[in-house]
């Protein structure tokens, strides 16, 4: 059951096919928004292009749909113009792993205090079924019909190696655990890293609701510190593990820039300092 | 030999040499010794070697223009004067040592041998040559050596006594030299000093944008680094503390545009500065911009292209880059500030109006405005009131509400009950997709109208002439002191001049005096001749002739009355 206050209550046309995890996710979104007792008001959802871009539009929150790839880079910035609001990016494994990889990259070094929700179903949706930085070797596609020669990219991997803050995978599957999982990504203070498998039931013939339910398994008793480990099991294909890989605690962003350190203010309320500018002006003249 | 009213004095070493300090030391205390100064630099693209110069012009009247005369040169390496050949004249004075003579001017009659590192030797070290030679220049111009002294204090202290010592020591020295040479030559000098000059502020192109853009607000800047726009963001990343500015130096250019957006959605007023291939790649974004209306200002520091062309020169030539910049219409304003002056009061309307309307802003620049320092008075730096237009959303806000005006209120999140939903796809009043016809129709509309009222707001172009003109010269941007200055020169009755400190949308005011025109000249620093066809395009004005250089090289006032009096002739 997916939980009111984050409800649109109009009618919405919503563009994601039956069956589509997105739907899934959505719920265990609302849930988790719902569990961390927040309003709509104070959280903004910043989406790139695809599917999973389209969320901001089925959830009642601020939201802002930009361009495809670009939603981490956005979502920074919001979160630095506003510290007080809970910024999510999310987007699809195309926006993030392939368009936008360079602003994950990028991301996990600067550490805002942000979530990124990753809709992984190993495929293109929205473009109608070509091969994503995730798509397994040898899955034929329309634009790959001799099957995909490239390796797929380990966005875990890839995360701790860079020494991430947090980085987690779950499947849409089962929303208590990814509800919980958002939960802690959320409240965890740096950029938080959640890899969702989710089946396309329109374009990905082979990683089915099935197939993601034999093919993986939740981690137990694993010590979410200790990186080497972590990045150990992100190594394990033969079935992947699934929950939090890795946390660690590391200066954060909006708190390490000059105007927050030692004034709160969001930097959207304030009004300029002319008397500092003039000062220095006045440097000028000497 | 006479110096009179206006003297260019033009140093020249390797990058490295410490060319840059004795600019900098140089214009302050001319400036504090009661002198007008302009300075403005070229260099190349490297970090050591090569060959760089400044030209420094201490003036009776204020005087804000690249000059191609020297008076006075003095060189600190070889190849200084080779590489300045087509500016020395039998009137330039050389001052330098034999060792940084060229071959081909050992033997001009002007050249005076002083020895500068001979003197920084003895005191140390060679790198007090930059010391010895803005004490020559001191010297020369009668200027007070104490204020050199304490300038030097200030600037090696944290180097220890010693360094500040040796450092006064070279001053002196230099300075001495400099009454010698003065005396040795029978140089009279005719340029009036002025105590109320001491207290003028000098100031980059560069600090006057940054300046500007702090004074309207400006609170996030997200940049990639990038020749010859960089000195923005490293301004205002100096002052971030004090002034509360986020300035964040990102991956790319996609990323640094994106982040300004984000910040602007989020209500904060946000800035990149980026050069045109910088820019290039944040073309996507601006249509992001466009499509959402979420306000952004681009500062767009031009150099020549395409691709990286060359680093550190100066051009014209991103005009319609940046008019055309975006896929699909929507409305853009860009501004192209002529003046140091005007560029600090431009990047304060450019944020007014990023916000006012919604919509991607730009600052066009260049190399030469970015790098040119001159003095200014404290009337000539305006500071204009920050405008905010963001409202406070009640429940059943809508981003985008359709209704009799034309731009929608727009409200940030958790400032007020509303929710605030952006969308960078069609949408309708809420911000959700939509591919509803009417609501295409009406959306499309609502976007482009704006530029209506924007252009009702547009800067009138500045005419400088009498009424009854047969010829008009046009330009845009940086080049409005060396036109000006070419036409004072040439003193022609029947030719004006119409200069465009903002060249979209163009205000109608321009019209009439294009229509009153015979001939039509346009002036700029590319190869198409950019303002030329953008006249065209709104008027329906061709240009009777155009005075193009893409050389990346600013035109020297000399260089542009000889062009003008050429086209008048034909």
């Amino acid at each position: 059951m997916e939980n009111s206050l984050f409800q649109r209550t109009e009618k919405l046309d919503i563009s994601w096919c039956p069956g589509c995890g997105n739907f899934a996710i959505k719920a265990s979104l609302s849930n988790a928004l719902t569990e961390l007792n927040l309003k709509p008001e104070n959280v903004a959802i910043i989406s790139g292009i695809g599917q999973a871009g389209k969320m901001p539009h089925y959830i009642k929150v601020n939201g802002f749909h930009t361009l495809h790839g670009r939603a981490i880079p956005a979502a920074t910035a919001v979160k630095a113009t506003n510290p007080n609001l809970t910024v999510i990016a999310e987007g699809g494994d195309g926006d993030m792993y392939a368009e936008g990889g360079n602003h994950l990259i990028h991301a996990i070094r600067r550490n805002p205090n942000i979530t990124v929700l990753i809709h992984n179903n190993q495929i293109y949706g929205l473009t109608k079924g070509q091969a994503s930085p995730t798509t397994l070797i040898s899955t034929k596609t329309p634009t790959q019909p001799w099957g995909v020669f490239e390796e797929p990219l380990n966005p875990i991997a890839l995360a701790i190696s860079l020494n991430a803050s947090f980085v987690a995978r779950t499947f849409s599957g089962n929303l208590e655990k990814t509800k919980e999982i958002i939960i802690k990504a959320i409240n965890h203070k740096g950029l938080s890293i959640v890899d969702i498998f989710h089946p396309c039931p329109s374009f990905n013939k082979l990683n089915t609701l099935q197939w993601y339910k034999e093919n993986t398994y939740f981690l137990e008793d694993h010590d979410v510190t200790n990186r080497k480990k972590a990045f150990e099991k992100s190594l394990e294909t033969e079935k992947y593990p699934l929950g939090i890989f890795y946390t660690c605690e590391k200066p954060v962003f909006e708190e390490v820039v000059p105007p927050y350190i030692s004034e709160k203010t969001p930097i959207w309320k304030r009004e300029p300092n002319l008397e500092k500018i003039e000062e220095i002006i006045n440097l000028k003249r000497s | 030999m006479n110096l009179e009213k206006e003297v260019s004095i033009v140093l020249g070493g390797a990058a490295g040499q410490g060319i840059q300090t004795i600019e900098e030391s140089l214009t302050k205390i001319l400036k504090l010794s009661g002198y007008n100064v302009f300075a403005t630099k070229e260099y190349m693209s490297r970090v050591r070697g090569g060959i760089n110069t400044t030209e420094i012009v201490i003036s009776s009247e204020k005087q804000r223009s690249f000059l191609k005369r020297i008076d006075l040169l003095v060189t600190f390496k070889k190849g200084v004067l080779n590489h300045l050949k087509d500016r020395i004249s039998e009137n330039t004075i050389i001052l330098g040592e034999k060792e940084n003579i060229d071959e081909e001017f050992i033997n001009n009659k002007n050249i005076i041998d002083i020895p500068i590192q001979e003197i920084s030797k003895n005191i140390g070290n060679v790198l007090f040559s930059n010391t010895v030679g803005s004490g020559i220049i001191l010297g020369i111009f009668d200027c007070d050596l104490e204020l050199f002294n304490k300038y030097l204090e200030d600037k090696f202290s944290k180097k220890g006594k010693e360094i500040v010592d040796k450092n006064i020591e070279a001053a002196e020295k230099g300075y001495e030299l400099g009454k010698k040479i003065l005396k040795d030559l029978d140089l009279s000098l005719n340029i009036k000093k002025n105590e109320k000059i001491n207290n003028e502020i000098i100031l980059s192109g560069t600090e006057a944008v940054a300046l500007g853009a702090a004074k309207a607000g400006c609170n996030f800047v997200s940049f990639y680094p990038m020749t010859p726009s960089t000195g923005v963001s490293t301004f205002l990343a100096t002052h971030s503390k004090d002034l509360g500015i986020i300035v964040e130096q990102v991956e790319d250019e996609i990323s640094a545009i994106n982040m300004a957006i984000g910040a602007g959605y989020a209500g904060a007023r946000s800035l990149v500065t980026t050069s045109g291939g910088g820019f290039s790649l944040m073309c996507e974004a601006v249509s992001l911009s466009g499509m959402t209306e979420t306000p952004v200002v681009i500062y767009l520091a031009q150099r020549p292209g395409p691709s990286t062309g060359l680093p550190t020169r100066t051009a014209q030539g991103d005009l319609e880059l940046a008019l055309y910049s975006g896929h699909g219409e929507f409305p853009k304003i860009i501004y192209a500030p002529g003046k140091i002056e005007e560029a600090h009061k431009i990047s304060q309307i450019a944020f007014n109006m990023a916000d006012k309307y919604q919509v991607p802003v730009f600052v066009l620049s260049d190399e030469y405005l970015a790098d040119t320092y001159y003095n200014l008075s404290d009337n000539e730096l305006e500071t204009l009131k920050k405008e905010n237009n963001v409202v406070k959303t009640s429940l059943d806000y809508k981003r985008y509400e359709l209704n009799e005006n034309i731009v929608s209120k727009r409200g940030i999140p958790e400032y007020g009950e509303g929710i605030v939903l952006a969308c960078g796809n069609e949408h309708d009043e809420f911000g959700d997709i939509t591919e509803d016809i009417d609501l295409i129709n009406k959306m499309t509309e609502k976007r482009n109208k704006k530029l209506d009222l924007i252009k009702k707001e547009a800067i009138e172009p500045e005419f400088i002439g009498n009424e009854t003109y047969k010829n008009l010269i046009v330009s845009w941007g940086s080049t409005f002191y060396l036109i000006k200055d070419a036409l004072e020169k040439l003193n022609l009755k029947d030719t004006a001049f119409l200069h465009f400190n903002q060249v979209y949308p163009i205000s109608d005011s321009a019209e009439k005096y294009l229509k009153n025109a015979e001939k039509v000249i346009n002036i700029e620093l590319n190869y198409t001749g950019q303002l030329g066809k953008l006249l065209k395009r709104e008027f329906g004005i061709e240009m009777n002739d155009s005075i193009l250089k893409y050389d990346g090289r600013v035109f020297a006032v000399e260089e542009i009355i000889e062009k003008i009096e050429k086209v008048l002739r034909e």
